[in-house]
């Protein structure tokens, strides 16, 4: 913490043969379309759906998943626990 | 999505039956949350013994949420409940969580003399630089001539440099985030919560709705990215430092670090030293 | 009900004045934890519990001031110790908010007030007995408490154990309500075994997390059980206006069902709760209605009265609120006159005038405190009620 530059990105995003692939999960009802996880997703993999939720705000969606490392810091930045990430073993079974 | 949808990992700290909060769209007060919440899970606390206590506002929403022992108690007074808590139940960890206004305006009083004594409580600050439930008041932290409801012609007194406050009183763990800093701000907690004494954490957090309107400053994701931009690391600053000005640069970082008998042990070898075998220790309440 | 714990009780016969009773009757009851802040004429209880709790293993705090030491005995109540504050005058004021937030909160737990002469700063070593309303409706909004009040410092000792009896029964603060003279004043105290002090231990729950309910009433009772942290029940408490389980709800129909209920808890037991002693009532045509150090002023006035052939009776109120109705009620019917002597302008005669209904004649005998009533002034009272 000597910087105040962006979270890292996961030093192992893997440039080699991927042997887990990034999850994200969406709660579309809970989001209030802040935008927080779009932006400082360090993968770029997100962006925000076009359609409305009920409450009406555009909820986000892994719009590249083949990037995501499941990091999850969308996780840590959403104020409304809407949005989490994690890893999934390629042969399917949770990392 | 995957047939094996883990759950999100804040969900087992938050009360689930209470969501969505009550917390404007980009609001910052929820990502703090957040972060206390993966703070929580890798300090690996038995959470029965973990109690959240908040003072009134935006902030002092969080003792809902929480699925902790939670008190949601009086306008500023939730340093003093806390303390009388944590003297009553010394076996529970007693967590803080409230706003700028609420700790540092009609609360000030209580969170300078708990930083004196060292009551053994970690205090999360989250500063959104003004008085969002009731909205958007000027506080003692908002900067010069930013524009509240009480000063819709700019603020014009010197504000809190709250860092500098709470070690100039004897705080024993000092540090600054913004809501950016979403890792820092996990770290620096897991770290406060294994540190006994009195222990405070700034955050600085986007009020979109009240203080960046009013002061035209965008989206809560405009703030956010604005710092991103505007903050300095300073780890180990001189509190005197790091006092903030309106739009300026945000120093951020662990100021203090520091170790020094809590009130609890003060209090105890204090009254053992003067009354020798006389002195019956506190114990902690049994049920009849 | 138990009985108290030997290890603190002062068994014996003492020289005690009322303040340092008060802190050996919360001893006695099992306080363990109490937070304070230093005002005259209430002081003398915070120093005698400074120098006991550590002895009999209580934990005292002087805080920074009354708002914090009013709640931070309620952290210390919620904690799941039996805890207590005390105060007088302009501290009694600054303590309202959470006397509210007691109320609401429904946390069991005493504050004490020796009445000094106000309003604001007042007379500050002196006494008076200007608090009653205040006690009864001082902090903001709708709700209802118990108050006492000692006469002697004997009942200083006793009705401070009553008290936090009460507070646990009924999950609600108590205020016990001296007055500067009886707070001051040294009489003999007799401390008995604790084997035969009665106290209530906290009503804990034994449901499991997830049944248990912070804010449902017990069944048969209006009253809720308690739980208290660290026991895995998660449970949430706010002054915000809340549901069964502790949750805000802003709707009016959960602030009606909270408020009846924290209102019925007290009024529909007011059976269970109001003491008062009463003497010579059968076939007065007057009755002195009194409390405190008043009623000692009074005594000597009944008895001027007796000895000119007046039938006069008397009234003294240990429970000023809930308010004995019913005894006041039917005693209405029966005599001429109450005549209400007390260190205010008419505070608790204003409560007999309203139950009294003009049944018969009501007469306070007003005084504006900073000393007690001169027995002539109440004697002239009484010869001029049954004229």
């Amino acid at each position: 913490m000597t910087t105040a530059t962006a979270p890292a990105a996961n030093k192992d995003a893997p440039k080699k043969e991927k042997k887990f692939r990034g999850v994200v999960t969406v709660n579309r009802e809970h989001c209030k379309g802040c935008g927080f996880c779009v932006e400082f997703c360090p993968l770029e993999c997100l962006d925000l759906e076009a359609d409305y939720n009920a409450k009406g705000y555009h909820p986000p969606f892994l719009s590249q998943p083949e990037k995501c490392n499941g990091c999850d810091t969308c996780g840590l930045y959403c104020p409304d626990f809407a949005i989490y990430g994690y890893r999934e073993k390629l042969d399917g079974s949770a990392a | 999505m995957s047939a094996a949808v883990r759950e999100n990992p804040a969900d087992k700290y938050l009360r689930k039956e209470r969501m969505p909060s009550i917390w404007c769209p980009g609001c910052g007060i929820g990502t703090t949350v957040n972060c206390f919440t993966r703070a929580l899970d890798a300090s690996g606390y038995d959470l029965e013994k973990v109690a959240v206590v908040s003072g009134i506002g935006c902030t002092g929403r969080v003792a809902g949420y929480l699925k902790l022992d939670s008190f949601h108690t009086t306008h500023g007074r939730a340093i003093p409940f806390a303390t009388g808590l944590k003297l009553a139940r010394p076996d529970l960890k007693v967590v803080v969580y409230s706003g700028d206004g609420d700790l540092s305006a009609i609360g000030g009083n209580h969170l300078i003399h708990a930083a004196r004594r060292n009551a053994d409580l970690l205090v999360v600050c989250v500063n959104n630089l003004t008085y969002g439930m009731t909205g958007g008041q000027v506080t003692p932290t908002t900067p010069q001539p930013a524009i509240a409801s009480t000063t819709p012609y700019g603020a014009f007194e010197q504000s809190f440099n709250l860092p500098h406050l709470v070690a100039s009183c004897g705080g024993v763990y000092v540090a600054r985030w913004t809501a950016y800093h979403v890792r820092q701000i996990a770290k620096s907690m897991g770290e406060a919560l294994q540190k006994k004494g009195f222990r405070f954490i700034e955050i600085i957090a986007p009020c979109p709705t009240l203080y960046l309107r009013r002061n035209k400053l965008g989206e809560g994701l405009d703030e956010m990215k604005f710092y991103q931009e505007k903050s300095v690391v300073m780890n180990g600053a001189d509190t005197r430092e790091v006092s903030l000005d309106f739009r300026d640069e945000i120093p951020v970082g662990k100021f203090v670090d520091i170790e020094r008998p809590t009130l609890e042990e003060a209090m105890e070898s204090q009254l053992s030293k003067a009354l020798g075998a006389k002195y019956v220790p506190y114990s902690l309440p049994v049920k009849a | 009900m138990s009985n108290a714990n030997s290890s603190g009780v002062l068994t014996g016969s003492h020289y005690l004045d009322g303040d340092h009773a008060c802190s050996e009757g919360a001893i006695a009851a099992g306080c363990r934890f109490a937070a304070g802040y230093p005002i005259t004429p209430s002081t003398e209880v915070v120093e005698r519990i400074a120098a006991r709790f550590p002895r009999v293993g209580g934990r005292f705090l002087q805080f920074e001031d009354e708002l914090g030491a009013s709640i931070a005995l309620l952290g210390g109540a919620w904690g799941g110790a039996k805890a207590m504050t005390v105060t007088s005058g302009p501290g009694f004021s600054l303590m309202m908010e959470h006397i509210g937030y007691a109320a609401i909160t429904e946390t069991p737990c005493v504050y004490i007030n020796v009445q000094r002469a106000g309003p604001s700063t007042g007379l500050p070593t002196q006494p008076a007995q200007g608090d009653m309303m205040q006690a009864r409706f001082g902090s903001h909004g709708d709700y209802r408490l118990i108050a006492l009040c000692p006469n002697s410092p004997q009942e200083c000792f006793d009705l401070t154990v009553e008290a936090f009896n009460l507070a646990e029964e009924f999950r609600v603060p108590v205020l016990v309500m001296l007055d500067e003279v009886v707070g001051h004043m040294t009489e003999k105290v007799v401390i008995p075994p604790a084997g035969e002090i009665p106290v209530s231990p906290r009503r804990w729950t034994k449901k499991a997390p997830g049944e248990f309910k912070l804010f449902e009433p017990a069944e048969g009772s209006l009253v809720p059980e308690m739980t208290m942290p660290g026991e895995g029940h998660q449970i949430h408490v706010t002054g915000l206006t809340h549901d069964e389980r502790g949750y805000p709800n802003m709707t009016i129909a959960a602030h009606e069902k909270m408020q009846r209920r924290l209102f019925d808890k007290i009024v529909l037991n007011a059976d269970r709760i109001v003491k008062w002693e009463e003497k010579d009532l059968a076939g007065a045509e007057v009755v002195v209605v009194s409390y405190g150090i008043t009623s000692r002023v009074a005594e000597k006035a009944i008895q001027a009265a007796k000895e000119k052939g007046v039938k006069v009776g008397s009234f003294r109120l240990i429970t000023a609120w809930p308010f004995p109705e019913k005894q006041i009620l039917e005693m209405s019917t029966k005599v001429k006159a109450f005549v209400v002597p007390e260190l205010n302008l008419g505070q608790m005669s204003l409560e007999i005038e309203r139950v009294v209904g003009g049944r018969c004649k009501t007469v306070g005998v007003p005084h504006v405190g900073g000393t007690v009533h001169k027995p002539e002034v109440i004697l002239n009272a009484i010869l001029e009620a049954v004229r």
